[in-house]
């Protein structure tokens, strides 16, 4: 190569594009300089009018098919409310940002309720919520002690384990071979939870029934989770369930090995058209319309009209079964729905004696009742009589 | 005389980095036109969320301080041709070990307590990279490889111990370590919402940029970078230097995890592993390895993170369009790597051309 020839033409084009390239980056900041001002305007006309600003957080893609698309869905349905104006932000790690994120919406953007959706920002929330005492912080996962946390931050959650028995029953109806799947996270409370009802829910059907259970290690493994679905319908299970943060691949596998699946979060009917049962989905859009509502009326957390921790099931409409699929025979509707009728009026407790777990040990005595609201069933470290694995 | 004689190579450092930049941002105005927004309010939006007033500055500072200490744990091994991306790693081990000597001690006096915090997240990270280099020097293992598969241990053994060994039991369905009391966390710089790390960071680049270019330790380290035969025919210890130099790149990446939990997190958790070793490599190879540049790209990325929300916010944008634009900066800047020598009005005119200079490494700036 010859550099003397062949870069002097070039060099006058860099200059050309450096000078053009600074010009554009001055343009850009000049226009800067006078847009805020509009901007500003126009929050601050929001703000004065009756709109209720909602910011929400995730801490994931809004599209996951999973935990944040159901927060996402919510957003949209109370974003239908007229009076309400919502903005969102997504993939927000558990770190400062999410902090950031909270005093942006804030301060920027004159939001008054916030939910920061993922359970890992609790710690976050107490560090801002103090600093905007007029500002409601609702938090996900229920971890509000009276007296400890600061007044203007409740938490909410719904009791999905309801929906997860029910999809035991319709898992129980389908499977020809008697064994189960379920893809798990991490071995902690809510997802033992999960697990043992959908066991209970499929043996109330038929007692003989076993639950595979694999622990891929964290909430998103993409690579994991198919690993573990895979060798799941090599061992002739042939229902899979799941509880990590995106189903899609879980679902996606069983569909492509032509084994039943059954969804968790939100509808991943899509996914699995053939093999989609049904699915333990969330409702997020009744409780954030609810708590939209109350905040209308004029109550707050702050003057005691919101309760701090908000929790339902089936009968508050905070959980949800997905439409059932073409495969679910109507046995397996008939008696899922009773025992849906019978979670709407508080006559079926999930975790009654005589429980053991896998171990034969007795975990919960005859007589002995835990309800929804049982504080002793957060602490779960038990995998229940009939799950293969370890916990 | 020194510095005389290279300012147009000096220059070509300075402004290549920031016509690459300026090139990823009018791709990345493309990208925004294609994806429906008003490229122009775009530009606007990202520099008001970065650098649009001073609350918003701040947020850009607590962004930018991780990536300081980060970017080092790159930047100082590459002086010795070395490239290391075990940043997450020597972060989250910094973290780990910070909190254990946290707990440990906790009764101590806070100043006590920080300061053991502080030397245990660095030793801790500086062995962890040191290790890196050891392995480098004494069994001719790959560094990158290594450093990188050692982020996936890091990073297990982060998991293994905050849900087993190390578990509060109390902490439910997030496993964590105890807390580590509020008195023995560091506050915040007074007038701000900016943490101590943002110091530390600062001090850190100026110390490590005096270290490798003002002292015989740091012309050795460069000598080795530059032609390691050269460097061993001189008598030069080159295995000390690669596990000094290592274990000081990582001792910065553990300094910077000791801040993350004991400014932000408060006990260590999967929170931990936030990608912010990753974010300090993109940060050192824009700043072409030289710690004090890191320091002001980190502040330039800082920004770019800190705008990611208003994108989603105001102009609807998918919340994965400020990783488009963070990969965008880094293919063109690796891209400009190339570009250095080629412009004939960055050469030095008085003298003969130099021959291409071996290939070892990128030629660390020259300031």
């Amino acid at each position: 190569m010859n550099p003397g020839r062949s870069l002097y033409l070039p060099r006058r084009r860099v200059m050309r594009g450096v000078l053009a390239t600074a010009a554009f980056g001055v343009t850009s900041r000049l226009w800067t300089g006078c847009t805020p001002t509009s901007e500003s305007q126009a929050s601050s006309s929001t703000a004065s009018g009756k709109l209720l600003q909602i910011g929400f957080i995730y801490v994931g893609p809004k599209d996951d098919y999973g935990y944040n698309q159901a927060h996402h869905e919510g957003e949209v349905g109370v974003a239908k409310l007229s009076w309400v104006k919502t903005e969102e932000q997504a993939s927000v790690p558990e770190t400062t940002d999410v902090e950031e994120a909270m005093r942006n919406m804030i301060e920027q953007d004159g939001a008054k309720v916030l939910f920061p959706t993922s359970f890992g920002y609790f710690e976050h929330i107490l560090t801002i919520a103090p600093k905007y005492p007029d500002v409601q912080f609702f938090h996900c996962g229920g971890l509000y002690q009276e007296g400890k946390h600061p007044k203007n931050v409740g938490s909410y959650f719904g009791y999905i384990d309801e929906a997860q028995y029910l999809a035991g029953i319709v898992a129980g109806h389908t499977s020809k071979t008697g064994k189960l799947g379920f893809v798990a996270a991490k071995p902690i409370p809510q997802v033992i939870r999960n697990i043992n009802s959908f066991t209970l829910g499929a043996r109330s059907v038929k007692p003989e029934i076993t639950t595979q259970v694999i622990f891929t290690g964290d909430w998103s493994l993409p690579v994991k989770e198919a690993e573990a679905a895979n060798s799941m319908a090599d061992q002739g299970i042939d229902v899979i369930t799941c509880h990590v943060d995106s189903p899609k691949i879980v679902m996606e596998t069983a569909e492509k090995r032509g084994i039943f699946c059954s969804g968790y979060h939100a509808d991943q009917a899509k996914l699995a058209p053939k093999g989609y049962l049904t699915g333990a989905e969330w409702d997020w859009t009744t409780v954030y319309t609810n708590y939209a509502e109350m905040i209308h009326s004029g109550k707050t957390l702050m003057n005691g009209g919101i309760p701090h921790i908000v929790r339902g099931g089936l009968k508050a409409g905070y959980v949800k079964l997905s439409p059932y699929g073409p495969a679910v025979s109507a046995t397996a509707k008939k008696d899922a729905d009773i025992a849906k009728a019978k979670f709407k009026d508080n006559s079926l407790v999930i975790y009654q004696g005589e429980i053991k777990d896998n171990t034969g040990k007795v975990v919960i005595p005859v007589g002995k009742a835990y309800k929804q609201q049982d504080r002793t069933l957060e602490q779960m470290n038990w995998l229940v009589a009939g799950v293969v694995g370890n916990a | 005389m020194l510095n005389h004689y290279h300012w147009r190579g000096t220059l070509e450092a300075v402004c290549i980095p920031i016509a690459a930049i300026f090139f990823s941002l009018v791709l990345f105005g493309i990208f925004c036109a294609l994806a429906g927004a008003d490229p122009l309010g775009v530009y606007a939006s990202i520099y008001k969320a970065a650098f649009g007033s001073w609350f918003s500055f701040q947020n850009t500072l607590i962004r930018a301080s991780p990536l300081m200490l980060t970017s080092l744990c790159t930047a100082l091994p590459a002086q010795l041709g070395l490239m290391i991306i075990g940043n997450e790693g020597a972060f989250v081990i910094g973290g780990i070990g910070a909190v254990a000597v946290g707990l440990a001690i906790s009764s101590a006096p806070p100043t006590v307590v920080q300061l053991a915090m502080a030397i245990s997240g660095i030793v801790c990270g500086g062995l962890w990279i040191g290790a890196v280099g050891a392995l480098r020097y004494y069994r001719a293992v790959n560094e990158t490889i290594s450093s990188l598969l050692l982020n996936y241990v890091a990073i297990a053994l982060l998991n293994h111990l905050v849900s087993g060994p190390m578990r509060d039991p109390s902490s439910l369905n997030k496993p964590s370590t105890y807390p580590i009391p509020a008195l023995d966390m560091l506050g915040s710089i007074p007038g701000t919402r900016v943490h101590y790390g943002l110091i530390y960071g600062l001090i850190a680049c100026a110390i490590t940029y005096f270290l490798m270019r003002r002292t015989t330790f740091g012309f050795a380290a460069r000598t080795i970078g530059g032609n390691i035969r050269a460097a061993r025919i001189a008598g030069l210890p080159v295995g000390k230097l690669t596990v000094a130099i290592c274990f000081l790149a990582g001792s910065c990446a553990g300094l910077a995890g000791m801040v993350e939990v004991a400014a932000v997190q408060g006990r260590a958790n999967e929170s931990l592993n936030a990608n912010y070793g990753y974010a300090g490599i993109l940060v050192a190879f824009v700043a072409r390895y030289n710690p004090l540049a890191a320091s002001l790209v980190a502040v330039l990325l800082g920004g770019i993170l800190a705008s990611g929300g208003i994108l989603q916010r105001l102009h609807s944008l998918p919340d994965a369009t400020i990783l488009v634009f963070q990969g965008l900066v880094f293919l063109v800047v690796l891209y400009s790597e190339s570009l250095y020598g080629r412009f004939r009005v960055f050469q030095d005119q008085s003298t003969v051309r130099r021959p291409p200079s071996v290939p070892y490494v990128p030629r660390p700036t020259s300031l």
